[in-house]
């Protein structure tokens, strides 16, 4: 579980790629494939180590104006159970 | 638009490997060098599985590195944007090497380890392979390439599991696939050697759950139960032609990579059809796709979508039918088949027949 302070960056070896043949954003990484709708790659391109948990919820909140917070945490949370993000603030 | 489109490709570019373990998967008969596809032909595949929707590439064998083109190979990989694999045994890679498959846009490699101490490592590889498979290790970390250990289990190595975990971190490994040996190919030859007794399988079950919490964070450890002991068959490849291409060192296309064995079916090659229609259209293929094919006690069965009725290779290999529910099950009229082996399982170890091209007489054990 990630808490709304931690600084969410993706796996050095796991990239997010589109890909031509499906019109989608994945996630590739060893021996799997996420198939990405645009939420779940928002999210991901705004994981730079940088922002915070809640940074990235305020400012896709504000980009559909509606609050996304618990999506968010629960979405990065599920990556960080599979050691596909880390907290690069830990 | 096909109705399934395959997300991984593995290639295996070669049969010709320098390890001899007594559990490999390959095929009995294996092909010749003067047989394997070259490297356009290669390039070709590749480019055609991209087309499909192949997003993952496994580059395996035998061992790949024999294959000079390799570096070729991955960086048009690369340039397609796969996600590639090296499955490799490391005997034959140079700091050099690791280097320019780095820079090629190589993703990840899977270097297999058969135990966790010289003697017995290289007793089961069959040739001395201790000290390079060591300092591969180190390089790949070095390089910060995404690194997989992959450790086949079996009687021989199942009591020093502890100690096979501790030695994988210790190399810097991310994941650590801890696999039961399958018994396909020379692994069913050998199978009397290799089957782990009922004690062996309990007990690393615990051993494996201790270590995924003492290591969490850290690496990430992947067990494959070995499957005779389970109550239902596996989802081989989430369904036969369902997401998942093997194509053979000779062009054969099948829809795993121990499928060759199932002698009913005849598999087609890319150097005589496109990959796209073996994928769409060739009988092979089509043969176990879906749930058309099923017999009962799959047809009506809730599970059927769950574990697609398991191995099709298994069920012709223990059944002499591809189309019967896989024999692990404890639905299968078959089940006994397994039992039986089960029952054998608490004998004393055989010897084993070391892989080699051509079939070897000389036995160690």
């Amino acid at each position: 579980m990630l808490d709304g302070t931690a600084r969410p960056v993706l796996w050095r070896r796991a990239r997010v790629d589109f890909d031509p043949v499906r019109h989608r954003r994945v996630l590739l990484y060893p021996e799997g494939t996420i198939l990405l709708n645009d939420t779940a790659a928002e999210i991901l391109e705004l994981c730079d180590g940088v922002r915070t948990v809640n940074d990235i919820a305020d400012t896709l909140g504000a980009r559909y104006a509606t609050d996304v917070r618990a999506d968010v945490v629960d979405y990065l949370s599920r990556l960080a159970d599979r050691e596909l993000v880390h907290d690069a603030g830990a | 638009m096909p109705e399934h489109r395959p997300t991984t490709l593995l290639a295996e570019l070669t049969h010709r490997c320098p390890l001899h373990c007594p559990y490999c998967s390959n095929p009995v008969e294996l092909v010749r060098s003067r047989a394997e596809l070259s490297t356009e032909e290669w390039m070709r595949v590749l480019g055609e599985a991209r087309a499909l929707g192949v997003l993952q590439l496994g580059l395996s064998g035998g061992e790949p590195l024999v294959r000079r083109d390799l570096e070729t190979l991955v960086a048009h990989a690369r340039g397609l944007g796969l996600y590639s694999t090296l499955v490799t045994s490391a005997l034959g890679l140079t700091r050099e090497r690791a280097e320019r498959l780095t820079e090629a846009g190589l993703d990840h490699i899977q270097i297999s380890f058969q135990d966790a101490e010289r003697e017995s490592a290289e007793r089961i590889a069959g040739t001395a392979s201790w000290d390079a498979k060591h300092r591969a290790a180190a390089w790949v970390t070095e390089l910060g390439l995404a690194f997989t250990v992959n450790v086949v289990l079996h009687r021989a190595n199942l009591d020093h599991l502890e100690r096979i975990i501790d030695m994988a971190a210790a190399l810097g490994a991310d994941r650590l696939e801890l696999a039961n040996t399958q018994y396909y190919g020379w692994a069913v030859e050998n199978r009397d050697a290799l089957m782990p007794t009922r004690e062996q399988v309990e007990r690393s079950e615990a051993i494996v759950d201790r270590a995924a919490a003492r290591y969490q964070g850290r690496m990430r450890i992947i067990y494959v139960l070995p499957d005779y002991y389970s109550e239902f068959p596996k989802p081989c490849q989430g369904g036969w032609g369902a997401h998942y291409i093997v194509v053979a060192p000779d062009g054969r296309v099948l829809p795993c990579h121990a499928a060759s064995q199932i002698t009913t079916l005849a598999f087609d090659s890319v150097r005589d059809r496109s990959l796209e229609w073996i994928w769409e259209a060739s009988p092979a293929f089509q043969a176990f796709r879906g749930d058309g094919w099923m017999r009962d006690p799959c047809r009506s069965c809730a599970r059927r979508l769950v574990d697609f009725g398991g191995c099709r290779c298994q069920a012709f290999a223990l059944t002499g039918d591809a189309a019967n529910t896989d024999p692990v099950c404890t639905l299968s009229p078959q089940r006994r088949a397994i039992d039986a082996l089960l029952d054998r399982s608490d004998a004393p170890s055989g010897e084993w027949v070391y892989r080699s091209m051509g079939r070897p007489a000389a036995r160690a054990g």
